[in-house]
């Protein structure tokens, strides 16, 4: 299984299947941690696209962006589509209609797609048991209507339906725990990936690839445009995450939790949200109480682990 | 010649789908179409059908399963009906959007509210504008017949589209019927194996399915409509091949006494066969009645129509579905369209009948047959009419 133990840059594939030119923000780290998932994955790969930034800047016709196959049918439903290709394909290779071979049937929505409104499209692939990738572009809120709030904006965000004003303090809820609700669905593999950490993701897309059944992916994304931050910082605003605990990277597979880049020591909080221009209202009280919280989710998730360690 | 044997519409449609060889199924049970999907898992358990059966979470899943099955040049097939059908209103018009050939039987039933399971064209009249090829079966040998003939349409390089069968919910459903089950090998002579015209193919990558801009959405539709139109000719021939092989011909229009008949019916789906019974009696009775149906809905076979109609004083329409607050049956909307422009308009009575379930019997043609000979006597044609309901109409408005 782990044939990806050492990474560095030069390592990797040359090769790029999402193209150059397409219509992204400057700084979009989505298109970023795609064109990564993408480089992992190669050449013999499938992809169902949601409707959303990732599908409307890279297929304007007459362009695209795509060096695969790839289609769009709607918003809440790639995961659906995507079952039905791995269906069509194993139908066909089993009646000796197409060569056997292995391909890569992959899905992507962005956190509304996955969690609010294809949520139940999502869960329905994943307990079928297809041969199949989800993945998961979280930038935290609908960006591609204009940055409204989903079940995944992060409490105290402000977004343009989550406003903060004199009588709110932005996203009142707590940001919904999709990963958690995917390990649920008892699938042999699930990871939270983020292209700050690209040897990781490329390590965690080729296990994805690799396991047979259903694998979920959960992408951190930056979006410059919608956290109201600059572009550059993009990469660094994703490390940041990672050391403040605000996004977890860790794995799951078959039930046994691995912290991936574990912080033995937290970043004030503060770091994380200050370039951010959707936390620049947050008063001292919300942040640590946001803080105190993530950081027992954290602790939560090394219990976990750590009962998978002793186990072993 | 296969031999005919009695069995429940809804199992002779499943087999029909299995001697197509289907490769896909992809379904969610609903009232009046779940014993189709029972019957095709069973015949997949079973190993009689080698194809994957994808028991998705929604209707909506289902259609968006099937646009994947076939964007991956498998054979696709699924059924639904009612609230099924409306929730996977907004993939229908993607899938004829992306030319994915499919086919989808529809046990029309009624739409809610009030909910209510029984037979109906709320469901399939609602979609009537989603791009697709709509066939209409009367009985259980046609739905069978149709399912065949469907896979033949819309495989057709000149065609690439979606195919609907509609036929009616329990009256048709849950029917036995003695139907002549074509064998595989005779249905494969046919129909041969599905040689996709595009596919996602990882060897020659497409995109599928990309934005369309105002500069393109236009032309985009254009070569929709235009790829409906032009599966008039290809839809023939593959009634007119299958009529050949199977013995059974099926016409785009269809018509029974109507040749000198000065008051014709129009009908669709399983009332046709009570309305030609009912003919009959009233041919006896010296009465020159007769009846004309539409087998394809869309494309609307407007030339067929009017040849059909040609000699006709009255025509009555009998529509199972209405526009509220608006212009009455879909049917009689459509056929009103047709005639418009012609010199010597003949006037339609515009009946509504057969809501939700309920019994279409003689007394009820007797009704709309008196006001048609009215009309044709001179009487003013009256508007649009629910001639079952009790306690009367709402009055003017």
């Amino acid at each position: 299984m782990e044939k990806f133990n050492v990474y560095a840059a030069r390592l990797l594939p040359k090769e790029d299947f999402v193209a150059t030119g397409h219509r992204a923000c400057q700084g979009c780290a989505e298109v970023l941690a795609m064109r990564l998932v993408h480089k992992a994955l190669g050449r013999n790969t499938i992809v169902a696209s949601a409707t959303g930034c990732m599908e409307i800047i890279s297929s304007p016709y007459p362009e695209s962006a795509w060096k695969l196959p790839w289609i769009h049918i709607a918003f809440e439903n790639s995961a659906s589509v995507a079952s039905g290709i791995e269906a069509g394909y194993k139908a066909l290779m089993r009646k000796g209609r197409y060569p056997e071979r292995k391909i890569n049937i992959v899905a992507y929505g962005g956190d509304g797609a996955t969690a609010d409104i294809g949520l139940q499209f999502v869960s329905g692939a994943m307990e079928r048991g297809h041969d199949m990738i989800y993945v998961c572009y979280d930038n935290e809120a609908y960006m591609n209507t204009g940055i409204q709030r989903s079940s995944s904006t992060p409490l105290g965000a402000s977004t343009t339906t989550s406003p903060s004003g004199r009588q709110s303090i932005g996203q009142q809820t707590w940001k919904k725990n999709v990963p958690e609700i995917m390990v649920a669905h008892n699938i042999p593999y699930m990871a939270t990936i983020n292209p700050s950490y690209p040897f990781d993701l490329h390590r965690k897309v080729r296990k994805a690839a690799e396991t047979p059944g259903p694998a979920y992916l959960h992408a951190y994304s930056c979006c410059p445009t919608g956290w109201r931050m600059r572009p550059d910082l993009a990469v660094q605003i994703g490390r940041l995450a990672v050391e403040t605990g605000a996004f977890p990277l860790y794995e799951v597979e078959n039930g046994k939790y691995t912290i991936n880049e574990p912080v033995d020591e937290f970043r004030p909080l503060r770091d994380y949200l200050k370039p951010q221009g959707r936390f620049r209202h947050m008063t001292d009280e919300t942040i640590d109480i946001v803080e105190a919280r993530l950081h027992a989710e954290y602790r939560a998730l090394q219990a976990k682990a750590r009962a998978n360690q002793e186990e072993k | 010649m296969a031999e005919r044997k009695g069995m429940e519409v809804s199992i002779a449609i499943a087999e029909a789908a299995s001697v197509c060889d289907v490769d896909v199924v992809a379904a969610y049970p609903i009232t009046p179409q779940t014993h189709v999907v029972e019957h095709l898992s069973e015949l997949v358990a079973d190993g009689e059908l080698d194809a994957e059966f994808v028991p998705v979470e929604s209707e909506h899943a289902a259609m968006s399963a099937c646009c994947g099955s076939a964007a991956a040049g498998a054979r696709t097939f699924t059924a639904t009906a009612s609230q099924g059908l409306a929730l996977m209103h907004e993939i229908l018009f993607i899938a004829s959007s992306c030319r994915l050939p499919m086919v989808m039987v529809v046990a029309n039933r009624a739409l809610s509210g009030p909910i209510n399971i029984w037979n109906d064209h709320s469901d399939v009249m609602t979609e009537r504008d989603v791009g697709w090829v709509q066939l209409f079966a009367e009985n259980g040998q046609e739905a069978v017949d149709l399912v065949i003939q469907a896979h033949k349409i819309s495989e057709d390089k000149r065609v690439v589209l979606p195919v609907m069968v509609n036929f009616d919910g329990f009256i048709l459903s849950h029917m036995i019927e003695p139907i002549e089950l074509p064998t595989r090998e005779m249905v494969k002579e046919y129909l041969p194996p599905f040689e996709p015209a595009q596919r996602l193919d990882i060897d020659n990558p497409i995109s599928i399915g990309p934005v369309g801009m105002p500069t393109v959405y236009t032309e985009a539709k254009m070569a929709g409509e235009a790829a409906l139109r032009n599966s008039y000719g290809p839809i023939v021939e593959a009634f007119d091949e299958f009529g050949e092989k199977f013995g059974r011909r099926y016409r785009p229009v269809e018509t029974y006494k109507s040749e000198d008949a000065e008051v014709l019916l129009v009908t669709m789906g399983s009332i046709s066969e009570t309305a030609m019974s009912w003919i009959d009696a009233k041919r006896a009775q010296g009465e020159k009645v007769g009846l004309v149906r539409f087998r394809m809905w869309r494309p609307l076979p407007t030339q067929d129509f009017k040849k059909a109609i040609a000699n006709a004083k009255v025509l009555t329409v009998i529509d199972r579905h209405f526009s509220p607050g608006g212009a009455g049956g879909p049917v009689a909307q459509e056929i009103k369209y047709m005639l418009y422009g012609d010199e010597k308009r003949v006037p339609v009575v515009e009946c509504v009948a057969g809501l939700g379930g309920r019994d279409i019997e003689f007394e009820d043609f007797d009704k709309m047959y008196e006001t048609s000979v009215a009309v044709k006597g001179g009487a003013p044609v009256p508007p649009f009419e629910l001639v079952q309901v009790r306690g009367g109409h709402y009055g003017e408005v």
